[in-house]
């Protein structure tokens, strides 16, 4: 039950810092995104995000700075086994999952639905 | 100087010709609205029987023009000159409902304030001999728009309260050497202020110093006052875009306020349909004076009016290279009878 | 001097705008964004609280959460309803990994009619594509440093 409340509290906390950006400084929503995705990098490298990911589990690898962090983490690993090489392998194959499946889904989904005005 | 010029940039018609019908066509959001009762047509669904909504504003500006025209029992061949424009990259809705019509075509890029700009064409070309009848037309699409200078339909993003809302909606003016009126009796054409508003969500507050431009200018130029006239209308600054119009012209000595509203809040009910500050769209002005003004002039409830239509000339790619927007306003005077 | 009495007349409309313009209801925004976010991230934890009862171990179970939300946020728009979620929440649904499938699935959906290729294909990334040009690009910098260093400390 403790992992729900954290998850919670950590995710929703992560959502809120982004909305409040978006309101108070008209940043789109695809420049947050490109900003919490690199926050994400530079927090797991330097080890500040790990403990949030401890804490909040998917609280904190299922906003987009956990994308960033998964992406950083992969790369110092890979270049932990394979040297320089893997700082190029080591950030697509951690995040590998997520980028093929919302690739896959985008186009299957693309195939079965049409677009909806809004009202 | 030219004997149907006054003042700076205003023109008098000599021989001014008479709007002979206009037919609207609406999305559902709009027949849902304040106005509803007004439309012409109001479809159930926005796609109009077509494979995208590109196609289908461009059907709902052929089918209003061809509405208009059925109405007064005009074939094409009758029509001399068609102005129109949208929205779209290279005016597409326009050039292809030109391309059924078959009748000498001038295409025009104004923004919003399309509609205006089309009728001041349209009847500068009737009163000054060159034509007999000619048509104004204008459309714009919700999803059109939305995905060529926003954001896909499906995309989960919040809209700020300044922004407004693209009309669904096509309009279309037949006007004629000969008619009962109303009459377009006085232009005021625009030009183009940008007084440095980057944020495209606040179109509003971008295109309102043009408008308050134009208003004022046609104001000098004639010697008219708010008293003149029993209804000022823009089209669209929605409701920012026109408290700032307005103070802007008190501030400049006329007091307009009473008489003055604006197409993108007549349309919508700003309250229960969740469009934020109001509509937009070159079919905004099209659809409300099309529809509503027009029939108010017919009725005999307003006798002398001043539309506005109001252009923000952005594109997308002026926004991402962080230019401002430029604004544009075109005013004509419409009188139900030139007795006076 | 004619350009510095134009900026003068800018400013002095733009403070105008700024008076008039009514501002986003920050509280109620934020407490949106904060549930919706939340609940999300406890979808997410559901699903890898039920991969690790599976035995999956705990260096894989990221990909299984990842790819499982993915589709439900793919899925979500393809129903239409993740645009209706995103209008109240805001961030909330935007930051989260679903966000990141919407933004991707979103183009996908509204560019079919221009075609597979240059529809679908190419206009998937309009808005997903800098995600992944920035993450991944500023990784293999991560990368490219971490290995330095640990040279260096030889």
């Amino acid at each position: 039950m403790m992992d729900y409340i954290w998850a919670f509290l950590v995710g929703g906390s992560i959502c809120m810092i982004a909305q409040i950006l978006m309101d108070k400084t008209n940043l789109t929503p695809a420049r947050i995104l490109v900003y919490f995705v690199t926050a994400g990098v530079i927090l797991g490298a330097i080890g500040v995000y790990e403990p949030l990911v401890k804490l909040g589990k998917a609280g904190a690898t299922v906003p987009l700075p956990g994308f960033g962090y998964s992406l950083a983490k992969g790369a110092i690993r890979e270049v932990e086994k394979y040297g320089l090489i893997g700082a190029f392998t080591g950030g697509v194959k951690a995040t590998s999952a997520g980028i093929a499946a919302a690739v896959f889904f985008g186009y299957i989904m693309a195939l079965l639905f049409n677009p909806k005005t809004k009202n | 100087m030219a004997e149907k010029k006054m003042g700076l940039h205003t023109i008098k018609l000599k021989n001014p010709p008479s709007i002979l019908s206009t037919a609207t066509i609406v999305g559902p959001k709009e027949g849902e609205g304040p106005l509803k009762d007004y439309f012409d047509i109001v479809l159930e669904d926005d796609l109009f029987g077509e494979k995208s909504w590109e196609k289908a504003e461009s059907k709902m500006l052929r089918e209003a023009v061809r509405l208009a025209m059925n109405k007064i029992n005009l074939s094409p061949d009758q029509v001399d000159y068609f102005f129109a424009g949208d929205l779209l990259n290279q005016i597409i809705s326009s050039s292809f409902a030109a391309r059924e019509l078959g009748i000498p075509f001038f295409g025009l890029y104004g923004a919003c304030s399309t509609l205006t700009e089309a009728m001041s064409l349209a009847a500068m070309m009737v009163d000054g001999g060159f034509a007999d009848i000619t048509i104004a037309a204008t459309s714009s699409h919700f999803s059109s728009a939305e995905r060529q200078f926003r954001f896909p339909l499906e995309h989960g993003n919040q809209r700020p309260p300044t922004s407004q809302w693209t009309v669904t909606g096509a309009g279309a003016v037949v006007l004629g050497r000969e008619g009962k009126g109303p009459y377009v009796t006085y232009i005021t054409t625009g030009r183009v202020v940008d007084f440095g508003i980057k944020d495209a969500n606040n179109m509003g507050a971008a295109m309102a110093p043009a408008a308050a431009d134009t208003i004022l200018r046609h104001l000098k130029d004639t010697g008219f006052t708010a008293a003149d006239y029993d209804l000022i209308m823009t089209g669209d600054l929605a409701k920012i875009g026109r408290e700032i119009a307005a103070d802007i012209i008190k501030q400049n000595g006329y007091d307009i306020t009473t008489k003055f509203t604006d197409a993108g809040i007549e349309i919508f009910d700003l309250t229960t349909q969740d469009v934020h500050s109001g509509g937009s769209g070159c079919g905004c002005s099209a659809s409300v004076f099309g529809g509503y003004i027009y029939k108010q002039l017919i009725n005999g409830n307003l006798n002398r009016i001043m539309i506005i239509s109001t252009g923000a000339l952005l594109s997308p790619t002026s926004t991402q290279q962080g230019e401002s927007i430029p604004g544009i306003a075109h005013a004509i005077t419409i009188e139900r009878s030139l007795e006076k | 001097m004619e350009k510095r009495k134009e900026n003068e007349i800018k400013n002095i409309y733009q403070q105008m705008v700024q008076k008039k313009v009514p501002q986003s209801s920050l509280i109620k925004d934020a407490i949106f964004a904060f549930v919706v976010g939340g609940l999300i991230c406890d979808v997410g934890q559901f699903f890898m609280n039920l991969f690790l009862s599976f035995g999956i171990s705990k260096d894989d179970v990221g990909y299984y959460v990842a790819t499982v939300m993915v589709f439900l946020g793919a899925f979500l728009t393809g129903l239409g309803v993740y645009d209706n979620i995103g209008k109240y929440a805001g961030a909330g649904s935007i930051v989260p990994i679903t966000g990141f499938a919407n933004s991707i699935v979103s183009p996908a959906m509204e560019y079919k009619r221009e075609g597979y290729i240059f529809g679908v294909g190419s206009k998937m990334f309009v808005i997903a594509g800098p995600i992944l040009v920035y993450g991944i690009s500023s990784s293999i910098i991560v990368g490219i440093i971490y290995y330095l260093v640990k040279v260096l400390a030889r």
